[in-house]
Parts: structure tokens; sequence; C-alpha cells
């Protein structure tokens, strides 16, 4: 148990070399061509800001590491596109849909605990209860999570995380912060999910529910991997698939203002 | 008083059977025009979809060696998307309306109808989509009916060129919906002398009859809002705050399709919000437009002439710009003068009466394969234009009493129409 507790940061760290590696080498897949024949100097266009400088401004979140953000963003697309969603797209070939919805059903009953302490950490009770009864009856009549017959039962599923207990003490949402492989985010998000993952993973290795076996890790290792493909399976987004422009400023309107709405939930 | 009571009820009972003679009592829900555009059909009055679909999306190189800007990295051809059977079917093109693409959620619903009617599908992509304007538009310049029509069917070439080895086909068909529709027309006059496809029948689906004259009305959605066009920021801002509180206030925890409908249903937004954020979602689109063309063609409209943006350069500014700028100021301070530059004897009246299904008006009313299906209360189409659509098309219109802009489209009665008509 002590060796894994060691462990950690070192995974972190090879996470993070290997997506740094990743980033190089995706990032620099697209842009070989943009070097070729310098235009000619700059014309002012016909139309400018300050033509328009009477109105307010659209869906303006701050953003000050924009092009940081822009170029995660560019890189969770090429992430997904190359390695992200043909093994998702795998994982949905060879399973069969009631097996992937059982698995969507466990992880899912797995994260109504998160749900549960931070509904209690923000003292919001009905949510607490709601929560505590679908676990509840999940994990025994649901079979473990496989099947979900909370909802049926009007126990419609709620949400909450660290992020959002800490908004609701007044943590400020921060900037706006897109996170290699998981997304739009903000500085607050991102903190409450490294909490959140972080309680996990001590109550993980606290239970040591693989202990008696000599592959723990490994094991432990395969259910985060099926974890995190099935995260992606259920999320429908796509990056740039809109193909439209401003599809990165839409996003993070939507992104921050949505974070900003459930705070009051 | 007595005489007035039974001339009403009489009115009433006559109406449906007067309005539309096919249809003995029209079901659709009685929503406003822009209402029903943003509403759409309710989930149990749609018409059903098909229990499973064989599709994939086929990705199209149609301007080989087109040099494309970093900003578009991710743009990577053009995007069309086939439904196939698996066995010998006729093959419908779709066409999507303006600003949408190939997966845009009503081109979607017309191709699963004709799909579960045993049809094979290709959609695609509006050459006024950002997608088209750079990967399959030669000018990258849109709104010339003509151009765009020869653009497309380069591309259904392709499209058709690329899947032919894995269905089988018995028979061309076409169809599009609102600008598709009109595009849609164009198209086939021009397989008649190209006759590749040799549609067998093509369907306009809530088409614009002169383009300009629709523009005009669509810009028009935004002059009721407070202060006028120039406040779409501040009306974008009102309208969203009004919406997140809507949502603070109700017992709501996912924002979705449920949500949306209890919120219509309340009311929330008054008529002329409704009409005002219908005419935000088409601006919302031809930004994206707009900023493609500018970009692919070096415009210097809203982009300064000369710069080269890159994968991560900011684009709020742009956005704002654009969000701006309507169809009549695209026409007159961006299309009009690059038609001219090319053609200099081209004046600003001739370029409108191009854009106009009247153009090709001989051909559409001598061709028994052409019909359309709109509704008397579109508000894409000027005072007359239901009238020139009958008297051009006869028996082959259909005008439902309501349903506004597409807003019926997925209503049964109407998706077993379109089916009907292709059969």
């Amino acid at each position: 148990m002590k060796m894994r507790f060691l462990t950690l940061p070192i995974s972190i760290l090879r996470a993070c070399s290997v997506i740094a590696a990743l980033y190089v080498a995706l990032s620099t897949a697209g842009c070989a061509a943009t070097a070729i024949g310098k235009l000619s100097p700059e014309i002012p266009a016909m139309h400018s800001v300050s033509d328009f400088s009477d109105d307010e401004r659209i869906a303006r979140i701050a953003d000050p590491w924009e092009r940081f953000n822009r170029s995660i963003y560019n890189f969770n697309y090429r992430f997904d596109r190359y390695i992200y969603l043909p093994v998702v797209s795998g994982y949905e070939f060879i399973t069969p849909t009631f097996v992937q919805k059982g698995v969507s059903n466990v992880f899912s009953n797995i994260g109504e605990v998160r749900t549960l302490y931070n509904s209690f950490f923000q003292l919001k009770g009905k949510k607490f209860m709601i929560t505590f009864g679908r676990l509840l009856t999940n994990s025994t009549i649901g079979i473990g999570g496989l099947l979900d017959p909370a909802t049926p039962l009007g126990l419609k599923k709620q949400g909450a995380d660290f992020g959002q207990s800490m908004g609701g003490w007044g943590v400020d949402s921060g900037p706006y912060l897109v996170v290699p492989v998981l997304g739009p985010n903000t500085l607050r998000s991102t903190g409450g999910f490294a909490v959140d993952a972080s309680i996990r993973f001590i109550a993980i290795s606290a239970a040591d529910p693989f202990g008696h076996s000599d592959n723990g890790d490994v094991i432990l290792g395969g259910i985060s991997a099926l974890e995190g493909i099935d995260l992606r399976h259920r999320e429908e987004f796509r990056y740039y698939e809109s193909g439209y422009p401003f599809e990165y400023d839409l996003v993070r309107f939507l992104t921050y203002e949505r974070g900003e709405l459930m705070l009051t939930k | 008083m007595k005489h007035l009571k039974l001339a009403a009820i009489l009115w009433f009972i006559l109406l449906p059977v007067v309005s539309s003679a096919a249809n003995d009592g029209y079901d659709y829900p009685m929503l406003g025009p822009y209402e029903a555009t943003i509403l759409g059909t309710p989930n149990n009055l749609k018409y059903p979809p098909p229990e499973r679909i064989l599709a994939r999306r086929i990705v199209l190189d149609i301007i080989p060696d087109g040099k494309k800007p970093d900003i578009f990295f991710y743009n990577d051809g053009l995007r069309c998307t086939l439904a196939y059977q698996d066995k010998q079917a006729p093959l419908v093109f779709l066409i999507a309306g303006t600003g949408a693409n190939d997966q845009s959620q009503k081109v979607l619903s017309i191709m699963k109808a004709l799909y579960s009617a045993g049809f094979h599908v290709i959609t695609l992509p509006s050459p006024t989509h950002p997608n088209f304007v750079i990967s399959a538009s030669r000018t990258h310049v849109p709104g010339d009916l003509t151009e765009d029509a020869a653009d497309l069917y380069v591309a259904m070439e392709h499209a058709w060129n690329k899947v032919k080895g894995d269905v089988e086909v018995s028979g061309f068909y076409l169809g599009g919906y609102s600008l598709g529709g009109t595009h849609a027309a164009f198209v086939a006059k021009l397989d008649e002398e190209r006759k590749i496809f040799n549609f067998r029948k093509v369907l306009m689906v809530n088409p614009a009859v002169n383009l300009y004259n629709s523009v005009t009305k669509v810009d028009g959605l935004l002059e009721k809002i407070p202060g006028g066009q120039r406040k779409i920021g501040a009306y974008f801002n009102a309208m969203f705050a009004k919406f997140a509180e809507f949502y603070r206030k109700g017992d709501f925890i996912e924002i979705n399709d449920e949500f949306l409908y209890t919120l219509y249903k309340s009311k929330l937004f008054s008529d002329d919000e409704n009409c005002g954020l219908i005419g935000l979602s088409f601006r919302t689109s031809l930004a994206g437009m707009v900023f493609a063309s500018d970009v692919m063609t070096n415009g210097g409209y809203v982009v300064p002439k000369n710069r080269e943006l890159t994968a991560t350069d900011p684009l709020e500014n742009y956005l704002f710009v654009y969000m701006h700028l309507s169809f009549m100021d695209y026409f007159d301070e961006y299309f009009y003068p690059y038609k001219h530059r090319k053609y200099p004897d081209l004046t600003r009246n001739a370029l409108i009466d191009s854009l106009s299904l009247k153009s090709i008006e001989e051909y559409l009313k001598s061709s028994s394969k052409i019909g359309a299906i709109t509704n008397d209360d579109d508000f894409i189409l000027a005072s007359g234009e239901i009238d020139y659509l009958r008297q051009l098309l006869e028996e082959r219109l259909t005008v439902y009493p309501r349903g506004g802009h597409l807003g019926n489209l997925e209503y049964r009665d109407n998706m077993i129409n379109l089916i009907g008509f292709f059969k």
C-alpha cells in the first residue's frame, strides 16, 4: 500500500511526460506548410471592433491563457482523433451494447460517492438524500451498480464535485483552462477534479480491494483504463465536429456559464 | 351576434379543409411561426426513426493541392454522410440549409425518415457552411446559386465515386431544405446538361424563392430587438440572462430537450424575442460563413488583408465584428463588389434577379420531376412568393397552414408526405 502512495507522483510524472511527448508529436503534424512565402504587409480591414464599440461584447469570458488553451484544445482534437476515439470505437465494436450500458452504470454508481460527500460539503440536503437513495438502491437491487433501478423509481441522477464545493465556499472560478485529455475547465474545476481524484485514490488505497492479489496494481490500472474509455464513450462532444470557426469561443462560453449555473443547483 | 357565432364555428370547421385539401385537419400543434421554428415538433408527434441505421462519414478531397490556412487545420476535406441499405435501392442526395453541415439535426431527420423508407442517402453540407466554403467552393465566395450548384454537383460526383463500389443504386433523387431546397432546383437544372445522375425527382422543402428577399426578411428578424441590430451583443446577453434565471429558479438538473421544452411551454420568451432569437441564430451561422470566405480569399473584410492567422490566435474580436454584419452588409460590401470585379457589366439588380427561382422558372414549370413543400407562415418568404410557387408548381406544391420555417419538418404527416414524394 505504501508503495502505491510513492508510485503516485511517479506515475503522474510519467503520464505528464507521455502527454508532453504526444503533444509535441501531434501538434507539429499539421504545421509543416505554414512557413512558405510570407504575404505582403497587412492592410487594415473594412470593419473592426471600434465600428461597434457602442455595443456589449458577445459571449466574452476572460481567458488570459488563451494561446496555451487553444493549443491544448487543438492537441485534444488530435489526441481524440488518432488515439482516444479509435480506442473507444474498438471498445464499442467488441462489446455488446448491454455490456457498455452496464459498465457505464457501474462507474456512474461509483461516481455517486463523489456527489454524496460533495453535496454534504455544500450542505445540500435534498441532493444528499437522493444520491444516498440512488447509491443504496443501485448497489443492492441494481446488482452493484450494473443496473439503474433508482431512476425509474423517481430518484434522478444528481451531480456535485469538489470544484462546485469550492465555488459554494466562495472560491472564484479562476481563469478558463483547457486541460489535456479532460478538456474545457476552469482553474477551480481542474483543482476540484484533482481533489476528488485524490480522495478517491486514498479511499481505494485504504480499502485495498485487490490487496490479496499479486496483481492488484495491474487490476486497478485496467479498471482505470476502462473508466477512461467509458468516460469518452459517454461524452458526445467531438472537437471541431461543428466545423464552425468560432467553436472554441462558444465552447468556452458554454462551459464557463454552465459551471456557474450548476453552482446554484 | 348569433350569426357571427355560427360563422365563427363554421370558419373553424371549414378552415382545415380549405387550407390543405389533402389532409383533413392538420394536427401539428397550434404554434406561432417563430415558436414553431424554435421548438420544432414534440417527440411524441415525430416520425419514428429507424431501429438501426448503417451510416458512415465520407470525407472528400475536392480541391486537391488547395493551400489551407493554418487556422483551418482541422478541416480535412468536405464532410458528407452516407446511410446505406444492404441491398439495391434508390439514392437520395440531401443538401442542408443555411449554415448547416452534413450532420445537422434537420438533415439527419430527413435522412433517417428516407432511410426507413428504403433509400440510400448521402447528406451534404450547405454551400454556406464553412466546411463547404473551405473545401468545395472553387471561388470560396458563397451565395451565387449557379456557382454553388456547380460546386455541389462536383461534390456529389466525388461522393458518388467514393461509394459506388459499396452500394447498389437503382436511381438518383435529390432534395434540400431551406436554402438547400433552392440549391436543389439549380442542381437539378445543371443535371439536365451534365446528365450524370438523371435525377428522377427533386424536392424543395421550405425553399427560399428569391435569396435577396429571404435574407432581407432574415435580417429583419433582428430589427425588433431593443436598440436595433447594432445592439445584438446586448440582446444576446439579455436573452442569456433570462435563460439562466429560468434555470436557476426551476427544479432542473440537466440542460436538455426536456428543459428546453418546459422553457418554451412557460412562454418565457415573447413572440418578438423568439423572432430575435431566430435572427441571432442565422447571424451566428453567417458569421462563420463570412469568416471562412474572408480568410480563404484574403478578402480584407474583417480580418486584415495579408494577415496569416495561426491555429492558436484568439478570434473573439472577429466573432464580435462578424456578429454585427448582416446578410445585407455581406451582399453590398463583399458579395456584390466581388462579383462586380469579376463581371464589370453586372448590375446590382441583375445580380439580385439571378439569385431567384424565377431565373430558372421555365425549367421549373415544365419539369414534372420538381416539387416543393412549404408553410403558409414561413417567414423567409416575401409576400406573394407562396402564390408564385403555386402558379409555378401547381399541384406539385404542398402548403401546410402552419409550422413557420421548418418547425413541422419532423412532424409525422410531413415526413410521410416527404417520403411519398420520392416513392
